[in-house]
């Protein structure tokens, strides 16, 4: 592991109008780390994590990104076309409601081949070739490939939408609670997926979720925020398992044994 | 009262001022080829979608010297391109001409004339939906920041669409093109077949959309490129017969329905191209019957 971190965060605050989106948070995110970001509806987890990925701009505070090329970028001074052009490179971004990062009138194919094009390649039998090893790789039957994402269930949505988040080789993706809306099963194998790729490829992740069952088993470490505010962070399993604010006791306490 | 006291129209149906305004967008587009210009589109006394653009940009060009053709989907002699050829002969006393050759200005809906444009001519171009990226990307806000960005990876999603479901490019008409290595372009919904004549085109080229209210251009000698894949090139179309009147090959043709036992010809949808290759003693297949039935 090199001794710069990929992502350097540093007081970022977000307001909306008076109201608090979250407040001065710092952390650092290392190459090849899963860092989960937990807390109830509400508590800025969504906010932070746009801020993050420039899909907003925060009030305040600086977050600094480390390029290919090993130089340290403050994304706030990027140009928009940079900022754009590390979006659909080097970044990856999985919405929770699949119909938000994908194109649902064009086939999965092209879904997946889209970043591709986007950069450049102008093959089209490459192109579809590459798309082809994605579905699988995201256990997508090659034969739907022809098929639009409206004629997919939940899951494959999903695992589609990370497809085509992966398809550039990104370092650092984003995701929004990956697993909300999916039934337990289809949870399970999604995430089974998903720490797999993630451990393969050795990308970097920011994953908001409000399920601990998925920082648990995604992410190595982990960050509590409640109003705004990080009141707790470590590694996933301490946190866990010795949670020392009042907040953190409570939420892990009220996880349903069966 | 007299018939000098009434208003009459000014030169050309608009006033002064509105045709400065839209040269000055003709002007701005011509410097940055392939770039849409707002511009304040005026109502017109004609629906939108019958070439309320293409009208206020000849409108705004026309000098009393010119000599005007107007073409409707190649044809001189239908609706569209009598009535907008009775306007301007109304509202400016411009000489009218069907012959190519012979017209400075060519105002035309989903052509480009056979013969090949010389320099001096100008061709104006009536746009239903100016923007490329329209129909894969709603949002008009997003669209100018990938032309500004030069995002265009979208253009090539629609390709491909294409390819998968057809095997081919079936994009037949409106096909995107990219000018001078910069912006992506609608070629309006001329058939591809006209791509190529766009490339270095000797005439100036000026489109104008009226509902959507742009300006772009083409100035000439500019380069024009249709969009493609490697392993599946632009082509154009091509047809297995030649015109049934003139005879002509390698001319884009319409298909026309005879009777309702499935007979049918093929004619050259350019009319004046048409004519004169006839005058000129060429004769199709069907030429004969034409002449017996006169």
């Amino acid at each position: 592991m090199t001794d710069t971190p990929l992502l350097k965060v540093r007081d970022i605050s977000k307001f909306y109008g008076a109201r608090i989106g979250c407040q001065n948070v710092s952390f650092d995110l290392w190459p090849g780390e899963v860092l989960a970001i937990v807390g109830e509806s509400g508590s800025g987890k969504t906010t932070l994590l746009n801020c993050l990925a420039t899909r907003l701009m925060p009030s305040s505070g600086s977050v600094e990104y480390r390029m290919r090329d090993g130089g340290m970028r403050d994304l706030s001074r990027m140009s928009e076309a940079e900022r754009r052009f590390l979006m659909r490179t080097d970044w990856g971004f999985v919405h929770q409601n699949p119909a938000d990062g994908l194109r649902m009138a064009v086939s999965a194919g092209a879904n997946v081949g889209e970043r591709l094009m986007a950069v450049g390649e102008r093959h089209y039998g490459n192109i579809r070739e590459t798309a082809g090893n994605w579905l699988g790789r995201v256990e997508i039957s090659v034969d739907r490939i022809d098929d639009q994402p409206r004629a997919f269930s939940g899951g494959m949505r999903q695992r589609l939408q990370i497809a085509r988040n992966l398809v550039t080789s990104p370092r650092l993706v984003f995701m929004d609670e990956p697993t909300g809306g999916l039934d337990v099963s289809v949870q399970a194998r999604l995430l089974d997926l998903l720490r797999g790729l993630v451990q393969d490829l050795g990308l970097s992740a920011i994953i908001v979720t409000h399920d601990l069952a998925v920082a648990r088993l995604l992410s190595h470490r982990m960050m509590v925020m409640k109003d705004g505010i990080v009141i707790e962070q470590g590694l996933t399993d301490r946190v866990l398992d010795d949670p020392r604010e009042a907040y953190t006791q409570l939420l892990v306490s009220s996880i349903l044994q069966v | 009262m007299s018939t000098a006291d009434l208003a009459t129209y000014n030169f050309a149906y608009l006033d002064e001022q509105t045709k400065r305004m839209i040269r000055r967008a003709i002007l701005k587009a011509i410097a940055i080829p392939g770039y849409q210009v707002p511009f304040a589109s005026r109502e017109m006394p004609m629906p939108y979608g019958w070439g309320t653009g293409g009208v206020q940009v000849t409108a705004a060009i026309l000098g009393p010297k010119d000599v005007l053709k107007v073409i409707d989907q190649g044809a001189d002699d239908t609706t569209n391109a009598v009535s907008i050829r009775a306007f301007f002969q109304k509202v400016a006393d411009v000489a009218v001409t069907t012959k190519t050759r012979e017209a400075t200005i060519i105002q035309t809906r989903h052509r480009i004339p056979e013969e090949k444009l010389t320099a001096g001519q100008t061709l104006v171009y009536q746009v239903p939906i100016p923007e490329p990226l329209r129909f894969l990307e709603p949002r008009e806000t997003e669209t100018r920041k990938m032309h500004a960005l030069e995002e265009y990876g979208l253009m090539h999603v629609k390709l491909y669409e294409d390819i998968a479901r057809n095997g081919h490019i079936a994009t037949t008409y409106a096909y995107p093109v990219k000018v001078e290595g910069r912006y992506v372009m609608d070629p309006s919904p001329t058939p591809k077949f006209d791509n190529p004549k766009m490339h270095m085109s000797e005439a100036l080229q000026l489109f104008g959309a009226g509902r959507e209210k742009r300006i772009y251009a083409v100035p000439p000698f500019t380069e024009v490129v249709s969009l493609d894949f490697e392993d599946h090139p632009f082509e154009i179309q091509t047809f297995d017969r030649p015109c049934a009147l003139c005879g002509a090959e390698n001319v884009y043709l319409d298909e026309v329905v005879l009777d309702d036992k499935g007979g049918r010809m093929f004619v050259c949808s350019d009319t004046d191209h048409c004519e004169e290759r006839c005058a000129g003693g060429h004769r199709g297949s069907l030429a004969y019957d034409k002449e017996a039935a006169e």
